[in-house]
């Protein structure tokens, strides 16, 4: 067996490995930021004509004063400046096309829902897919296994619209258990969530199918049935909890995936969340609403990726020193 | 060894026939066809391309299947369910199904197809040049490619769309100016492992041309890894396209893709669920084979990824 190392000894020049780390994810972070903010701002103003063509008849001078007022006469350079400045103080500007809205508040009011469903599919879809992985793998070539590889196949690609618009169309039209849209009580979170962790539970459930697998005809496991350990405890002790350690890895891209399945999910269901605004601002071509809201999905991503790579840093020395944190 | 000098007797010419040559059993097999072999034991994987083969000629031919077309408008006979005149029924402006179904599966392939594509050429070439020469041109470009990863593909797809029009040209644009990066690096990789290697060494020593030896002996040594990405590109593109689709920012009318049938489909999925039916399953039939043919390629062409 590995010699166990215990963790304080190499504690402090992990730790500050890991500030350092950390730092640099930061500085690479907001430098992302910075290059997706101007590339975005100037992708906005290279679209030809100006954004209050569209509306019928205005006449020239209200449409000069709207260009005054969003301060689009300005030359390009000062409201580049103008509108990184903002940014610098989290101003994310006033919709084009809704007045006196301003892109915060839009913010404000849709993502306490994607919040909540976001959350509660991603808890589903860790329980159940380490589950079925779990399951997987200790049946590995059954049936049960066979079964699992198929589920997360299919979940895999099967796209979500179609999930969700199946679950609407079984659950919602056909057999009227559920509400078809809306958010109104616990029920409804039924089905969006369940379309919502399609995907990420299908993920999951493969990623600790194989490390389950791997880690199961591992040394230590061997040596703690040898000690007479009984199946469970060496089963939860020490095999799930260093199978589950890839699943941090997931983390970034599963947030990617639920924000992508919020915005297709929530237009389905018809809940009033950040996705459904973030569709609308794009069919109304209301570019602040689509600026703002793309920066914040960003911000949103990159504290994923930020999780992800810190965790995995974090993690993947401890596997390399010690051979297993249960191991001794 | 030293105490014994050579003698004349020891550079006669010894009789063939005497001692048997190595006895080759078997006819020898190329990396190839051993994973060819490979790949033919799978059957779920061969499945999935033979599938995946009839969707693609059911996309090229069924425009002669039926009298109809995917853009004629018959407001005589909208909405209809699937019948013995219209296959697959036919949609709010009486446009036969059938066609449009095949045509919207031809125009997601294609998305796939040359989104792979493009990844692959920019993906190889940067990648090639990233691994070959190394030092301070890998660092910079490295560092570029980590700058445009880290900033969510989608949301680049998404105003890139918004700002160009959609069609399928400026898709498979979007797509790619993030997606050629993961083939850089899988290129960069492989490209970095090989050229330490002897044969390069070989090759360089007799004189071969860079661009000889990128091509000639890196880049058909790291072939696997190459193709499984593709593979695994294509359907990722496919649910991409579709989603952009759903944003209303898919190929517009009277072109259609999958994902736009899907799309136009969900607004009156409750009264006419069967125009949902065909594109969703065909879609979702699509990259479920690809998904698969992918698992399969990239346990035939490297074991040692087997998961």
């Amino acid at each position: 067996m590995v010699a166990y190392i215990p963790f304080f000894q190499h504690d402090m020049e992990v730790y500050k490995q890991l500030v350092r780390y950390v730092i640099k994810k930061i500085l690479f972070m907001l430098l992302s930021l910075f290059v997706l903010a101007s590339a975005t701002f100037f992708l906005m103003k290279a679209i030809p004509g100006n954004p209050f063509q569209s509306e019928k008849n205005i006449p020239p001078a209200i449409q000069q004063m709207l260009m005054e007022r969003y301060g689009f006469d300005q030359p390009l350079w000062k409201q580049y400046i103008t509108y990184i400045g903002n940014l610098l103080q989290f101003d994310l500007g006033t919709s084009m096309k809704q007045q006196y809205v301003t892109v915060e508040s839009v913010i404000k009011n849709g993502f306490a829902y994607s919040m909540q469903l976001g959350v509660l599919a991603i808890l589903v879809s860790i329980v159940v897919g380490v589950l079925l992985g779990l399951v997987a793998a200790l049946n590995h070539r059954k049936f049960l296994d066979g079964f699992t590889i198929f589920i997360a196949v299919l979940g895999v690609s099967i796209p979500n619209f179609v999930v969700a618009s199946a679950l609407q169309y079984i659950f919602g039209v056909q057999l009227r258990w559920f509400n078809v849209t809306g958010l109104y009580g616990p029920l409804d979170y039924v089905l969006p969530v369940i379309a919502l962790s399609f995907l990420p539970t299908a993920f999951i459930a493969r990623l600790t199918r194989s490390s389950m697998l791997e880690v199961l005809s591992a040394d230590y496991i061997k040596t703690a049935r040898s000690k007479g350990l009984s199946g469970r405890v060496i089963l939860v002790k020490h095999a799930l909890r260093n199978a589950i350690l890839p699943v941090v890895t997931y983390v970034g891209p599963m947030t990617a995936n639920i924000i992508t399945g919020s915005v297709i999910v929530e237009q389905i269901f018809g809940i009033g969340g950040l996705g459904k605004d973030f569709v609308s601002s794009i069919t109304n071509r209301d570019y602040t609403l689509i600026m703002g809201l793309t920066l914040f999905y960003a911000v949103i991503l990159m504290i994923a990726r930020l999780i992800t790579d810190v965790a995995y840093g974090f993690v993947d020395p401890r596997i390399k020193l010690t051979g297993g944190k249960g191991g001794s | 060894m030293s105490d014994q000098t050579l003698k004349k007797q020891d550079f006669a010419k010894l009789d063939r026939t005497e001692q048997p040559k190595e006895l080759v059993v078997r006819e020898s097999i190329s990396a190839w066809k051993d994973a060819w072999l490979r790949l033919k034991e799978n059957k779920l994987a061969m499945i999935s391309l033979y599938v995946l083969i009839v969707i693609a000629l059911f996309a090229i031919f069924a425009q002669f299947m039926t009298p109809y077309d995917y853009k004629t408008n018959d407001l005589s006979s909208t909405n209809l369910p699937p019948g013995p005149d219209h296959w697959f029924g036919t949609d709010a402006l009486g446009r036969d199904m059938f066609e449009r179904t095949w045509m919207g599966a031809g125009i997601s392939l294609q998305v796939g197809l040359y989104a792979a594509l493009v990844d692959l050429v920019l993906g190889v070439i940067i990648g090639g040049i990233m691994g070959y020469y190394g030092g301070k041109v890998d660092e910079i470009l490295n560092r570029f490619c980590e700058i445009m990863y880290s900033i969510p593909s989608m949301l680049v797809v998404i105003l890139l769309i918004v700002v160009l029009e959609p069609s399928m040209f400026t898709i498979v644009l979007a797509l790619s100016i993030t997606g050629w990066i993961n083939m850089a690096w899988i290129v960069r990789g492989q490209v970095m492992q090989l050229k330490n290697q002897e044969y390069v060494l070989a090759a360089r020593t007799i004189g071969a041309s860079t661009s000889r030896i990128m091509f000639k002996h890196l880049i058909p040594n790291a072939l696997g890894p190459i193709i499984v990405t593709i593979t695994m590109t294509v359907p990722s593109a496919i649910f991409a396209e579709a989603f952009l689709s759903f944003l209303g920012l898919g190929v517009q009318s009277p072109a259609a893709s999958l994902g736009t049938l899907i799309n136009d489909a969900l607004k009156a999925m409750t009264v006419y669920p069967w125009r949902m039916l065909f594109p969703a399953i065909l879609i979702s039939l699509t990259m479920l084979c690809f998904n698969i043919f992918g698992d399969g390629l990239r346990d035939a062409l490297d074991p040692k990824m087997k998961k």
